[in-house]
């Protein structure tokens, strides 16, 4: 991405604003205890967390910032917070 | 023509000519009269502008800011304490890019308090990223208003600048000053031509966050534009002294300075007293001449260095103090000059209104030639 004057930016930039830079732990799911009651993705405020074709949930580590929300909330605790090395 | 007119009126009038099309300001002294005239001509219909009433001068700069990012010609003016409640808005129109242009008039800032001048306030900014410009005498001031939106406007600078003309030695002085018309004005500086701006029918935000992966770039791309400005102001004001016979073009202005063995480095009306110094000075027989800086940001450290070769010894005035280090300007010109085996000795001097006159700067050349300086000079010891 170019710099722009004055750090301006058209609609939708966010989307190419990659968040996940800034994450120390990232959620690990474990689909073999997950209920599928999809509390994690109402909860994470990035709304990155989606569920697949299968029925699973996960996360896109592109914009999630490892804030853990989702592993507080999971009410089966099948989200596990990992630490990354980069 | 020459008309004998106030300092401030004479700012009102040429910024009534650049024609900005918003002017947002809190009344401060030693600033009021120059945003009381523009307020009156904008009621008088003389000067179609919206001249936006605020709380305070933070909601006046952030009105200025807005209105020159939806692609507004803008102007204010401040001084002291109302500069310093613009602090935060004022990093970020530099950041934003937009070219403001506001005057200031020069004063101390408090505690203790104190309404009368120095260059406190436009020197504590310093690091925000607008240029600063510091004019002599009235003239000068009104001038380097025409000059300043020039440079801000320009593609290759986009960024704001301060106009300085010292607190009542010129705010509140009487002298002849030359007011270039309508049709002069108009000739010399052209419509505003925003680079970008707020555009509902193409959306656009301004000063997105950056990570840690772009803001020093960020960063980088307002110092290479600070950098340009020094050749974009030098062109500006040669235009200018091709249309208007004076001559601005330089960063910095040498006095009797040729054959100088000590220089004195001031910014702002004092020279006026450090000429009429100098004259006297020479005729005794002393090699001494003046280095008048005129623009503080882009520091023009190259011209300095260049201007004093051959000077062994140099004084500088300053009219402020970065407490706990010493004068902003001094210590400047000592890293503008290191290793060229000129000695350079910082004096603070006339803060908070504090008179100056020739005797004084024929002492500080005394105490320069004998080595002594980095001090406050003038210093009322028996009250200490």
């Amino acid at each position: 991405m170019a710099l722009r004057v004055g750090c301006a930016a058209p609609p939708g930039k966010a989307l190419e604003n990659k968040t996940g830079t800034w994450r120390v732990f990232k959620p690990v799911f474990d689909p073999e205890t997950c209920n599928r009651c999809g509390i994690c993705a109402q909860f994470c405020p990035e709304g990155c967390i989606r569920e697949t074709d299968e029925g699973i949930f996960e996360p896109d580590l592109d914009y999630c910032k490892g804030c853990g929300i989702c592993e507080e909330v999971c009410p089966k605790e099948s989200i596990r917070m990992e630490k990354e090395e980069k | 023509m020459l008309e004998i007119m106030e300092g401030s009126h004479a700012v009102a009038e040429i910024v009534k000519r650049c024609r900005p099309q918003v002017i947002a300001a809190y009344p401060i002294t030693p600033q009021t009269h120059i945003v009381e005239a523009l307020a009156q001509m904008v009621a008088d219909c003389e000067l179609d502008a919206d001249y936006i009433t605020v709380e305070s001068e933070f909601s006046a700069l952030s009105a200025c800011l807005g209105a020159s990012a939806a692609g507004s010609r803008v102007y204010s003016a401040t001084t002291s304490q109302g500069l310093a409640l613009m602090f935060e808005v004022c990093f970020n129109v530099a950041g934003l890019r937009q070219p403001i242009v506001m005057t200031i008039a020069n004063r101390s800032l408090g505690a203790p308090l104190s309404i009368w001048n120095d260059q406190q306030d436009s020197i504590s900014l310093r690091d925000s990223g607008w240029l600063q410009v510091y004019a002599e005498d009235n003239q000068e001031a009104v001038d380097l208003h025409m000059i300043a939106y020039r440079v801000c406007e320009d593609h290759d600078v986009l960024l704001p600048a301060f106009v300085c003309f010292d607190g009542y030695v010129l705010t509140h002085t009487y002298e002849p000053v030359s007011i270039p018309t309508q049709e002069e004005v108009d000739a010399y500086l052209p419509a505003f031509n925003p680079y970008q701006r707020l555009d509902a029918s193409n959306p656009l935000s301004f000063g997105m966050y950056a990570t840690p992966d772009y803001y020093m770039e960020f960063r980088y791309e307002i110092d290479q534009a600070q950098h340009r400005a020094k050749e974009v102001f030098a062109k500006a004001g040669r235009e200018f002294a091709e249309q208007f016979e004076r001559d601005y073009s330089a960063p910095v202005e040498g006095y009797r300075l040729e054959d100088a063995d000590t220089a004195i480095l001031a910014m702002g009306s004092i020279c006026g007293t450090v000429k009429d110094a100098i004259d006297e000075m020479r005729d005794a027989g002393k090699k001494v001449g003046l280095l008048k800086i005129r623009m503080f940001r882009p520091f023009p450290a190259d011209e300095i260095a260049d201007a004093l070769k051959g000077v062994s010894t140099v004084a500088v005035l300053d009219r402020n103090i970065s407490l706990g280090s010493g004068g902003a300007v001094g210590t400047e010109v000592k890293a503008a000059l290191s290793g060229s085996g000129t000695a350079v000795y910082d004096y603070i001097v006339a803060l908070g209104g504090r008179d100056i006159r020739k005797k004084d700067i024929a002492e500080i050349v005394d105490l320069a030639e004998e080595g002594r300086g980095d001090m406050f000079y003038g210093l009322r010891t028996e009250v200490l």
